[in-house]
């Protein structure tokens, strides 16, 4: 019943770490004393309300942020001693709507991160084809432009064009908050067998506990910039904490 | 003898007071363009400067026209020869539109997908050619627009520091007080203006459309 976090007993580095760490921004703290630990092939859902800190824990980690105290370490390297664009290159991340280029084809914008990695034309095109099999996408698709797709589509470009250069960590902002609820269902379900075959480092941002529960290994609560649980998913749902409690209630609340 | 008539008599010389004139107006707009769109994203990734930049440029296109010429008449080097102060005059004017918009269609680019593109690895670099300019080529072309149209129009007061160009048959015609010559030079650059217009507008609705929001 009680054994001990998994990522506490091994001696291998997590593919990312929080220690301690805070972020302020014109005197307000976003972020406070944050401990965290992520490993290779383990999913950690972050879950909290909008303004609780999450989409900060995640730029903190490609640098598109740097902690005010405190460290971030992928693959045991601080982020600040990190090149910034190597870094970036090596985390895939995924965004509401798919933040996708919108001059740019389907095809181009998978292949972004390989092209500006200077791969083989034929490479890249053999790329392009594998990913779109990968994420349920026709072919006839890539010469297609963003607006042309419907929302489940583009969300399913985004998450190619994160895989592109098949880095080892994956981060995803609330990847499917704006689609519509049976495209988000048969998303997850997806993401989830993805994972299971890609063994990446995930961090996944929601604030929709049936998300967290259903993709999730661990779930780190968060709130008001403060990390409230930090928990495997079958202890979550049966956690005393009171926050834990209002969220769990919340959800149950609602018809099946 | 009507306008026609007094055109066709004289076609060389309107002719020649064209090219004069699409010369004044191109190398000005040409020289504004290659100052100003670099300066507007100079502005975009210093932001401190946008205020004195926009500032200056804004205030620059206050100076009424004539004065401008006249003021730069003393400037050495440039006060010699009409051709090159008109010039220098013409692309301070057509500055304020190329930087503004150049400023502007950056700063419309979706923030979300700049961002994106920062996360994915791309350098600052990269991020600007392969993604903001692209984006706000429309509104910059319609910057180049604005700028020619304005450097086709105001290139008639350049004949003012006997600097040629089709504000010459102007000049020389209220001078005579004859409609027909006055005609003779503000037809073609009302036309000149025109095609211009045309041209660069259908441009800008064709980078337009890279940006399907806009």
């Amino acid at each position: 019943m009680t054994a001990p976090p998994s990522y506490g007993s091994t001696l291998e580095v997590p593919a990312i770490e929080f220690d301690h760490v805070s972020f302020r921004l014109n005197g307000r703290s976003l972020l406070e004393d944050l401990v965290l630990s992520v490993k290779q092939g383990e999913t950690l859902v972050l879950l909290g309300r909008s303004g609780s800190g999450k989409t900060t824990t995640l730029k903190l980690i490609n640098r598109l942020l740097l902690p005010t105290t405190g460290e971030v370490r992928v693959n045991g390297r601080p982020t600040s001693e990190w090149d910034p664009i190597r870094l970036r290159r090596s985390i895939g991340y995924v965004i509401q709507d798919g933040g996708l280029f919108p001059h740019f084809t389907v095809e181009r914008n998978i292949a972004l991160v390989p092209r500006i990695e200077n791969w083989p034309r034929e490479r890249v095109a053999v790329r392009v084809r594998e990913l779109l099999a990968t994420v349920g996408l026709n072919v006839d698709l890539a010469s297609r432009y963003p607006s042309q797709l419907s929302g489940g589509q583009r969300q399913r470009v985004g998450v190619a064009r994160a895989l592109a250069a098949d880095p080892p960590i994956l981060i995803l902002d609330e990847p499917f908050g704006a689609l519509d609820p049976i495209t988000r269902s048969e998303m997850q379900k997806e993401f989830r067998t993805l994972q299971q075959r890609m063994r990446k480092a995930v961090i996944f941002v929601t604030h929709d506990l049936r998300e967290a529960l259903l993709l999730g290994d661990r779930i780190a609560l968060l709130e008001e910039g403060r990390l409230i649980v930090d928990l495997p998913v079958a202890e979550f749902s049966r956690s005393e904490d009171p926050l834990v409690r209002a969220y769990v209630e919340a959800f149950s609340a609602l018809p099946e | 003898m009507n306008f026609l008539q007094f055109m066709m008599s004289n076609r060389q010389q309107v002719l020649d007071l064209t090219l004069e004139h699409i010369t004044l107006a191109g190398v000005a707009t040409l020289l504004a363009a290659l100052v100003g769109i670099p300066l507007g994203i100079l502005i975009t990734r210093v932001p401190r400067l946008s205020k004195p930049v926009l500032g200056g440029a804004n205030i620059i296109q206050t100076i009424p026209s004539l004065a401008l010429f006249g003021f730069l008449l003393p400037a050495p080097w440039i006060g010699e020869r009409a051709g090159r102060l008109a010039i220098l005059a013409l692309a301070l004017y057509a500055l304020l539109p190329l930087i503004r918009n150049t400023y502007a269609g950056i700063r419309s680019v979706d923030p979300a997908v700049v961002e994106a593109g920062r996360a994915m690895g791309l350098t600052d670099r990269q991020l600007l050619f392969q993604v903001e300019l692209p984006l706000a080529s429309g509104v910059i072309v319609a910057g180049v627009r604005i700028a020619t149209v304005v450097s086709i129009g105001l290139a008639t007061i350049a004949a003012a520091i006997g600097a040629g160009g089709l504000g010459e048959f102007i000049f020389r015609g209220l001078a005579m007080v004859n409609n027909q010559v006055i005609l003779a030079g503000a037809v073609p650059a009302a036309l000149l203006a025109l095609f211009a217009d045309f041209v660069l507008g259908r441009l800008e609705r064709r980078l337009g459309s890279l940006d399907p929001k806009s």
